[in-house]
């Protein structure tokens, strides 16, 4: 028992160093930083998503990005003023009313999301493991391009643009009112980022800690022995991905906010990639460790250029630490690293993560 | 003179669960031996081992060689052909690919070789395009010999012959085994049916529990009591 | 009906182009359970290996060549030193490395040869003939041409030669084929080898059309795995013919369906894979997988 309250009041008062971490960052760094940390923050949201359908449920997505993507899209066209009912499209540039404030598209951009991750976890929780990988990487192949199609709507390859906009927050540039103070709009969209983070996270954790969080596992540890306990896999499996989804469309929204736009090549397959492996860097299933997966993504690729600039990489290598594809070349070693060196280990993050791949198929008999 | 295959001291294991301890046993040229005992002493993993299949420490010598750092390749290419429990013949494949797998390690005179297989098994020749896993059980059985002496083997090692096959079928290809033997062939047979295994053999090893408890001719070993109460079950 | 011939044509020169890819996946998948999603980042990084090669004056035959052959080589390299340590691990497992291999790969191109799009000489001229009162551009026929070669090339390889049958059987049954002799880690760097060949024809063809970049092969991959998921995993025949139906299905629908642009026809491959993994997850010639619980 007192080891149990230990447990609980090291964990509330990391919590609580973290948020007051948080809390005060933008006090102490630029504006620039303040950008990469609320970063950190959308791909902390995204990161819980996917923790949810992979970690808890199960189900491998590599579609996250893609549903960043639909979450981005719907924030981009709402605040540039998308089609209303019965009225002519009503685009930047050459329409700058009858836009949506962008704090509100917010929640609507997970809606849209998690209406498209129900729409296809229908078909989708027949399939497992390899097939699902499959298809997931699919989606996220197709949906950068499918959106770009109705290039009226979401302007085709050059996406749609939002800085100056009077519905984006202080328009991109100028001061925003945040509970009473005046802060720069990067510290703005900080702020909100971490304030909706902290939200989800409750969220998240309130949910996996209660029955449907155990439901979920059932579902991931045997789909038989789940259904004959009385848990409906394909009602779960449904929900862990329209949840999922729902964050990953938050976190796509805030991206678009932040960046003052949504294009095509914003959300590449390799976003969806990455944040997996975020996830198994992070080690699948705790929560709160889902901030280092977050950093992981957000600093990798500067800690790289750093590294090189300080002459911590090899002579050879100096100037390729800046070259643009040094940060994937890491990504994709450190996950092959950890796939070879914890290949069956018990504590072994990438098993985990292969646990949510394997199919019934290749169980062990 | 020395036997053909010699185990010493040899213990496996399958992940950190040991299975064998300390086996030695002798197999000399041109005879029939048989391994015996209950389920899980050991029997399959003792053919295992000297195929290299499954991890093990001790020396096994094959015609004077030591064999025990080899893999399964390598066993093979020495002249040992190890027919699986469950035959292993590969069921997507025809018939005639099977017996060319059987031919594996072999360089060239497939065209005899299958011709003098065929001699054993008359039926394989015109079944050549036919997928393996269309056969019958007996069938499969006897394409697994003849796929074995596609390889021409000095040895065959034999593991539950006639596991889940009509008294018929098992009749005749204990026939074709001692004809075989009768030619040259040495053969390391494992057998839960003890009676018949005795009755082919010349001599026999009874494991248990991955250690030899009993060895000695078939005569001996049939007329023990105890041990057919105990271990045989007849 | 001209301009169908037309769209057949083109249609079946692309196909031929996800048909060898489709090849290279199956080949993988039929050995190990794997697919190997850094398929197309191989293809697309023994590609740039070509146009540096061309780029140094190398002739264009040769270098094409020299190509395949490097590409041969790395497949079998990255079996032996990669995927070979978790041979022995669950396929999900492999899945995952492929995936670190695919982020690796695009990145080690981008970082060699920069994002920047790159000229890449076409092998075929560039005139075009009449066949039948059909003009036929020397690239399509050149292209499908290549790719029946080469399948041609890999079915008597696998059907008369001793390496082949090898191959199959540690396809099928690893642990008999260890009995008969066969090494089976051999034969699978072998698969990855030829995957990997099979890749860079693949990109060697296609970069002249879509010219020279770090992410050319992502959309082809795409298409690759509809066709091989079309055809079935474990078929290389229905690769084949995964790969030319989906070049002409979606070469057709280009052509008369205004709706279906560039942007849908990705789209368009991910509703035949989600389709097809859903009706009949074997594919049109794969065999239906059998599942244990």
């Amino acid at each position: 028992m007192r080891r149990y309250v230990f447990a609980v009041a090291w964990r509330v008062a990391a919590l609580a160093a973290l948020a007051i971490a948080i809390l005060v960052l933008p006090r102490y760094v630029g504006v620039f930083r303040a950008n990469q940390f609320a970063l950190v923050g959308i791909f902390f949201i995204a990161l819980l998503g996917l923790n949810i359908v992979t970690g808890h449920a199960g189900q491998i997505s590599l579609a996250h990005g893609a549903f960043m993507a639909i979450g981005g899209y719907t924030t981009a066209i709402l605040v540039s003023g998308g089609p209303t009912l019965g009225e002519p499209l009503n685009l930047w540039p050459n329409a700058l009313e009858g836009g949506v404030r962008d704090l509100w598209t917010i929640p609507l951009a997970g809606l849209a999301a998690a209406l498209a991750g129900f729409l296809f976890a229908l078909p989708a929780l027949r399939l497992t493991g390899l097939y699902l990988a499959l298809a997931t990487f699919a989606i996220a192949v197709a949906t950068p391009a499918v959106l770009a199609k109705p290039a009226e709507i979401t302007g085709g390859s050059r996406g749609i643009q939002l800085f100056g906009l009077p519905e984006l927050s202080g328009k991109g540039f100028e001061q925003v009112g945040f509970l009473g103070h005046d802060v720069p709009f990067e510290d703005f969209v900080y702020y909100v980022t971490w304030l909706i983070a902290a939200a989800l996270f409750a969220a998240a954790w309130l949910m996996l800690n209660g029955r449907i969080g155990r439901a979920f596992r059932a579902v991931r540890d045997s789909e038989v022995a789940a259904a004959a306990s009385g848990v409906n896999p394909a009602a779960y499996k449904t929900l862990a991905f329209a949840v999922s989804a729902f964050y990953a469309g938050v976190a796509g929204s805030l991206y678009v906010i932040l960046n003052w736009g949504a294009a095509p090549r914003s959300f590449p397959v390799l976003l969806s990639i990455q944040l997996l492996i975020g996830l198994v860097v992070a080690g699948l299933g705790s929560l709160g460790t889902l901030v280092l997966g977050a950093l992981f993504i957000q600093f990798l690729p500067e800690a790289i250029r750093r590294s090189g600039d300080l002459g911590l990489l090899p002579d050879a290598l100096q100037r390729w630490g800046d070259e643009p594809g040094a940060p994937n070349v890491v990504f994709g070693a450190v996950l092959v690293t950890l796939v070879l060196l914890l290949p069956t280990g018990a504590a072994g993050l990438p098993r985990r993560a292969a646990a949510a791949l394997t199919s019934r198929r290749y169980s062990q008999s | 003179m020395a036997p053909l295959l010699e185990l010493s001291a040899v213990s496996a294991r399958y992940g950190s669960v040991p299975v064998l301890h300390d086996v030695s046993l002798t197999v000399d040229e041109g005879e029939i031996v048989a391994v015996l005992g209950a389920n899980g002493a050991g029997k399959t993993t003792t053919l295992r081992a000297i195929s290299g299949t499954v991890r093990r420490r001790g020396a096994i010598a094959f015609a004077g060689r030591r064999i025990d750092r080899h893999g399964p390749a390598a066993v093979a290419r020495a002249g040992i052909a190890h027919v699986p429990e469950g035959r292993g013949t590969f069921s997507e494949l025809s018939v005639r690919d099977n017996l060319r797998l059987g031919a594996y390690v072999r360089n060239g005179g497939f065209a005899e070789d299958l011709e003098r297989v065929a001699g054993y098994f008359p039926w394989l020749a015109e079944r050549g395009n036919q997928p393996a896993g269309t056969l019958s059980g007996g069938e499969q059985q006897m394409l697994a010999l003849a796929r074995a002496l596609m390889a021409q083997p000095r040895m065959l090692l034999l593991d539950e012959p006639s596991l889940g096959l009509a008294p018929v079928v098992v009749a005749e290809l204990f026939r074709i085994i001692r004809e075989l033997n009768e030619r040259g062939l040495t053969v390391l047979v494992v057998e839960q049916n003890a009676r018949l295994a005795l009755d082919a053999a010349s001599r026999a090893y009874v494991l248990e529990t991955g250690r030899v408890a009993l060895a000695g001719t078939s005569e001996e070993l049939a007329r023990d009591e105890s041990l057919r109460r105990s271990y045989l079950g007849y | 009906m001209q301009e169908l011939a037309q769209a057949v044509v083109g249609g079946l020169a692309s196909g031929g182009i996800y048909a060898s890819l489709a090849l290279a996946i199956v080949l993988i998948y039929r050995s190990t359970g794997v697919v190997n999603f850094a398929q197309g980042e191989m293809a697309t990084f023994t590609t740039f290996v070509c146009w540096s090669l061309l780029h140094h004056d190398v002739s264009k035959w040769l270098a094409f060549g020299l190509t395949l052959a490097i590409a041969f080589a790395g497949g079998v390299a990255l079996e032996r030193t990669i995927v070979r340590p978790v041979e022995q691990a669950s396929p999900a497992v492999v899945v995952i490395l492929t995936i670190g291999l695919l982020v690796g790969l695009n990145g080690l191109t981008t970082a060699i040869w920069s994002a920047e799009v790159k000229e890449f000489p076409s092998a075929f001229p560039e005139r075009s003939v009449e066949v039948a009162g059909v003009p036929v551009s020397w690239q399509d026929i050149g292209i499908v041409g290549v790719t029946l070669v080469a399948v041609a090339a890999l079915a008597v390889f696998f059907r008369y030669t001793k390496l082949g049958l090898g191959l199959r059987a540690a396809a099928v049954n690893p642990e008999a084929s260890r009995l008969v002799g066969v090494r089976v880690g051999w034969m699978l760097a072998l698969g990855w080898g030829l995957a990997a060949t099979l890749g860079a024809l693949s990109g060697i063809l296609i970069a002249p059309i879509v010219s020279l970049e770090p992410t050319m092969m992502q959309g082809v991959l795409l298409y690759a795995l509809a066709a091989a998921v079309l055809g079935g995993l474990d078929s290389p025949v229905g690769a084949v013919v995964g790969g030319l139906a989906l070049g002409v299905g979606i070469n057709l629908l280009g052509t008369y369906v205004d709706a279906v642009d560039a942007n849908l026809e990705l789209a368009v491959a991910l509703l035949v894979i989600l389709a097809v993994l859903l009706v009949r997850p074997s594919g049109l010639l794969g065999r239906p997988a059998v599942s244990r619980v």
